[in-house]
């Protein structure tokens, strides 16, 4: 009987939520459309984070909702468009891909503030944010060559698109300035998420003699495919991995999306929200190193972190020339540094990567 | 190319197989008792989930193995109850485990996200693992892989020499003629299911506890779909099951290194290797007129027949 | 088992198997209901979110009936073809990889003429993208008349290689040239509109892919009921050796069968790219190819059972990311449900085909 009455409650409850009125003082709803499940432990999991540390911030002030596994389909805009339509005010769509349906959406709800991560298509109502991951990778280059013992350091790629690329060429430079032996082994996975395929990858990269194994997937299958191996350097990869430190994991880039999702959530309660395109990198905060554990040389260390410091505070820019690109062509004249349209687009490697991008 | 080391490379490979060996052992077993179970990726999946979970929490990962092969075989008992007692279309039923399988795993593992392996000792042989070259493939593993070897070994002992492996033929090839003799053609295929859930379930488990090691949601990724191929492609024969994985696993393994080696095959073509050999292969295998496929696979038995 | 036992009916009830999926239905939401309540959610309200908020709630309603159609139709298209060959016994679970090479071959061809405005484009297109599926598909019909191979493993392994081909494609050739180096091809719903495949009316949901499956549906039917080949179907099913002897060839009927279900999933896809789904990307599929075996069966093969089966299917979908939305549910309970769904239809099926008996058999076999 207890049951019957609690059950006869829930649907009256129920029905009431359902009504479509929005009173004034309703919580601002914020809506996050995720590519993966948040348990993946890398790219969604963070941004999951970040819609937690909203919650925290706003307490009731505050309604999240969010949808996992999205596919990047006519499923995007659909989750996307059902979100809006349960009164969302504002709704970050995390992935490249809901580029497109992020835009049609938005047409169709001028009232609601879109932020679509890692695109470049704008709107009235719609911003783009990403983050400078290069610039983490830098650092993580630094650290990797002077702690390779081979010269050989291996990199998981997921598929070959700017993000990757623009990494693999950070790490690169970074790496060759510190060792100029140093030698980039690349393995494409094509996928973004398979840890059976990415711990297979790093056992192949360490088979043929990497000590270092850079990854740009998101699971942590190489830190342990790192770990069994014994004596080779693996760094977190959106997620600060630190259950695999301080060896194998010696650092890590952390995606950190929390500072501007509250902005961004404050702006909009405040009514001061702006379409923009926010491309931000350690200085602000989007980009977190993680602790640089004791497997790395103290001086290495003191180092990467005044490399850190200096990327932060804007007075080093991790593409500065003279750079050249892979086929000897000069990309960037001493002193130059790269513009965002050009590494934003990049679709090449520079001098001294013996690896060739697919397609 | 110089740089990509053959024995590391076999003795990787084992590793990359085991999963697919075992998942496709064991449905070979219920294919044999004239069954098609398409739910191996969902057994597998919860495999590796409760291995895993009862690995952390009991610190032992022999116990999680011993728990993802009860959860796989329980699973498929929700298969045999709808195919073999409900009398449902196997394919479908079969799906719907996968389906089911999926969430249901992602729903027990919330907790597990992130923690570690309880991590699995290798068996270093004395003596045996010193051996140059073979030292280092053959016996330097984790006991999985042994334990693998000695399954392909039993099921095939099991199959072709026993009064057991008899009947479970008899039922799979012709499950009218194998009632007239009186045999308990359901009772017979309950136990060939329970075998396969076992043995994708252990599979699974060898994912999530030693070859990655650590649970992530749906991370057996297709594994259970290539063990289903892998039984095709062996002709339904055990010997043939550990070949099959072996080469689908090799492959695997190779195109990786032989990317990480700089090859200038196109790194599309690379990674879609394994499926295309598999089906040149397949076809090779075909050629020669060799199929055997048990004759009662997929038909539903109803005792009034 | 002694105490009940199922014996055959002569021919399955029609009233039980009409009956039979609505109490299928009534057992999911009573053993889902108790399933999401474990998981700490209102079973009641849990329920109303799936089933009923999609089709008459009104603040979502209006939206979700019209996305019904967006979603059921891929499933039925393509369930209608692969009905016609698990009809006949010949296992086609490649659908996806046919739907990819729909989706890739189509696209492409509407791509090579960018930005013509002719509209000779599209059928053009449509015609390319029935091809690409009918090709991807022949491979293992070929294959099986050839050299006997299995086309099971065939259809599953080809998919594999169209996902690498897709990835290939949307991050090479087909690129977007104007993407600034961003994998995925043009919008060919948004910038591209000879290219488009967009709503026929407004807020029906109704683009030529569903009316392509509602074709498909009447086609189907009066294949099966009123055509040779349709005879020849069924016949290869049930008895296989009768067919051979009433001259039903098994070469042409594993191309037949094989063919058609790839045409009407690489048209699946090419509506898709060019509708809903708008650009060729990494990872445009998302499963259908897959779930339209769930559905073809689920339909018990019949044409018009799987028309209801894919309006049914694309419910829990739409209903399941309500539930997500509204209630916080995850998406892994969503799955666990559908998953029960299946298996309580499948179960249910057993009574409109055998009648359940108390007691003893008069004679035993």
């Amino acid at each position: 009987m207890k049951m019957i009455t609690k059950l006869l409650a829930g649907a009256t409850l129920g029905l009431t939520m359902a009504g479509p009125v929005l009173a004034q003082d309703d919580p601002t709803k914020v809506g996050f459309i995720y590519i993966g499940p948040v348990g993946d432990g890398g790219w969604t999991y963070e941004h999951d984070q970040g819609r937690l540390a909203v919650e925290e911030e706003f307490g009731d002030a505050v309604e999240t909702v969010y949808q996992e596994n999205v596919p990047e389909s006519a499923d995007a805009e659909r989750a996307i468009t059902q979100m809006a339509l349960s009164g969302a005010d504002l709704i970050f769509t995390t992935s490249f891909g809901y580029m497109d349906p992020t835009m049609a959406v938005a047409e169709k709800f001028p009232d609601v503030k879109f932020e679509h991560a890692t695109g470049y298509k704008r709107a009235d109502n719609v911003s783009t944010y990403s983050a400078r991951f290069y610039e983490g990778r830098a650092i993580q280059g630094h650290i990797a060559g002077n702690l390779t013992e081979s010269n050989i350091i291996g990199y998981i790629g997921s598929f070959p698109i700017p993000e990757v690329i623009r990494g693999m060429n950070a790490a690169f430079l970074h790496a060759k300035k510190v060792n100029p032996d140093v030698e980039f082994k690349i393995v494409w996975a094509f996928t973004w998420f398979d840890p059976a395929k990415e711990a297979d990858a790093a056992k192949a990269l360490i088979d043929q003699g990497a000590d270092v194994v850079l990854q740009h997937t998101d699971s942590t299958a190489p830190q342990a495919a790192a770990q069994e191996a014994g004596g080779v350097y693996t760094f977190g990869q959106a997620s600060d991995m630190s259950e695999y430190a301080p060896m194998p994991r010696v650092s890590s880039i952390i995606d950190d999306w929390a500072p501007y999702y509250i902005a961004r959530t404050q702006a909009v309660m405040d009514g001061t929200w702006e379409s923009t395109d926010t491309w931000d990198g350690i200085g602000p905060g989007m980009v977190g190193i993680g602790e640089i554990t004791d497997a790395v040389p103290a001086d290495v260390k003191e180092e990467a972190l005044a490399l850190k410091d200096a990327i932060a505070s804007g007075e080093y820019h991790p593409f500065t020339g003279p750079i050249n690109k892979q086929d000897g062509s000069v990309w960037l004249a001493e002193g130059e540094t790269a513009d965002d349209g050009t590494l934003l687009g990049m679709d090449f490697f520079v001098e001294g990567i013996n690896a060739e991008i697919p397609n | 190319m110089d740089s990509i080391n053959p024995i590391l490379l076999i003795a990787s490979l084992m590793v990359a197989s085991t999963p697919i060996l075992l998942a496709a052992l064991g449905e070979m077993v219920v294919e044999k008792a004239g069954v098609l179970n398409l739910g191996v990726e969902g057994m597998m999946i919860t495999g590796a989930v409760v291995g895993f979970a009862i690995g952390v929490n009991s610190g032992s990962s022999a116990l999680g193995f011993v728990s993802a092969a009860l959860a796989g075989a329980a699973l498929s008992m929700v298969f045999a109850i709808i195919t073999q007692v409900l009398l449902a279309n196997q394919v479908a039923t079969g799906l719907g485990l996968t389906l089911f399988g999926l969430g249901l795993s992602s729903l027990i593992g919330k907790p597990y996200v992130g923690v570690k392996a309880p991590g699995f000792a290798k068996l270093d042989i004395p003596f045996l693992s010193d051996i140059p070259v073979l030292g280092p493939i053959l016996f330097r593993h984790d006991p999985m892989v042994y334990l693998s070897l000695i399954l392909v070994a039993v099921v095939w002992y099991l199959l072709a020499r026993t009064r057991v492996g008899l009947i479970l033929r008899a039922v799979g090839e012709n499950h009218a003629a194998a009632h007239a003799l009186g045999y308990k053609v359901v009772r017979v295929r309950f136990a060939a299911i329970a075998t396969g859930g076992a043995m994708a379930g252990l599979g699974g488990a060898y994912v999530s506890l030693v070859r990655v090691p650590q649970w992530v949601e749906g991370m057996t990724a297709g594994a259970g779909w290539i063990a289903l191929a892998i039984v095709v492609f062996a002709s339904w024969r055990p010997w043939r099951i550990l070949l099959g994985a072996y080469l689908f696993g090799g492959i695997t393994v190779l195109q990786l290194n032989l990317q990480a080696a700089g090859s200038s095959i196109p790194v599309e073509y690379l990674s879609m290797s394994p499926y295309l050999v598999t089906i040149l292969v397949l076809v090779i295998i075909s050629v020669r007129g060799n199929h055997g496929a048990p004759g009662s696979l997929g038909r539903v038995f109803h005792a009034s027949q | 088992m002694s105490l009940f036992r199922l014996e055959k009916r002569p021919a399955p009830s029609s009233l039980l198997s009409g009956l039979t999926p609505i109490l299928a239905v009534l057992a999911t939401m009573v053993a889902g209901g108790v399933m999401f309540a474990i998981l700490g959610f209102q079973p009641l309200e849990a329920i109303r979110t799936i089933f009923w908020d999609p089709l008459f709630d009104p603040q979502f309603g209006p939206y979700s009936r019209p996305q019904l159609l967006v979603k059921a139709g891929p499933l039925i298209l393509i369930a209608i073809g692969l009905a016609l060959g698990f009809k006949a016994g010949i296992w086609n679970i490649g659908a996806e990889g046919q739907y990819i090479m729909g989706a890739v071959v189509g696209g492409g061809v509407g791509l090579a003429f960018y930005p013509s405005e002719s509209p000779l484009i599209f059928p053009l297109m449509v015609f390319a993208g029935a091809f690409g599926g009918w090709v991807w598909a022949s491979i293992p019909a070929v294959l099986k008349t050839t050299f006997g191979t299995n086309e099971i493993l065939v259809s599953l392994m080809l998919v594999y290689v169209a996902e690498n081909i897709l990835a290939s494609m949307a991050s090479g050739i087909l690129r977007n040239p104007d993407g600034q180096g961003f994998p995925g091809s043009r919008n060919l719903a948004r910038d591209y509109p000879a290219a488009s495949n967009p709503e026929l009316i407004a807020d029906t949901g109704m683009h030529w892919g569903v009316v392509a499956a509602f074709i498909a549906v009447i086609l189907a039917y009066v294949l099966m009921t009123r055509h040779k080949m349709g005879f020849a179907i069924r016949l290869a099913g049930e008895a296989p050796r009768a067919a051979r002897f009433a001259g039903v060839s098994p070469t042409r009927l594993i191309l037949f069968c094989l063919g058609t279900a790839g045409a009407l999933a690489g048209l699946a896809g090419l509506f898709e790219v060019t509708g809903p789904a708008g650009q060729i990307t990494i990872d445009f599929n998302s499963g259908y190819g897959f779930t339209a075996i769930i559905v073809a069966f689920l339909g018990r093969l019949h044409p018009v059972g799987i028309l209801f089966a894919g309006l049914l299917m694309a419910l829990t979908y739409i209903g399941g990311e309500l539930a997500q939305l509204m209630l916080g549910m995850p998406a892994a309970a969503i799955q666990l449900f559908q998953g029960m769904l299946l298996f309580f239809l499948l179960a249910m099926d057993v009574f409109a085909n055998y009648r359940l008996r108390i007691g003893q058999p008069e004679v035993t076999s």
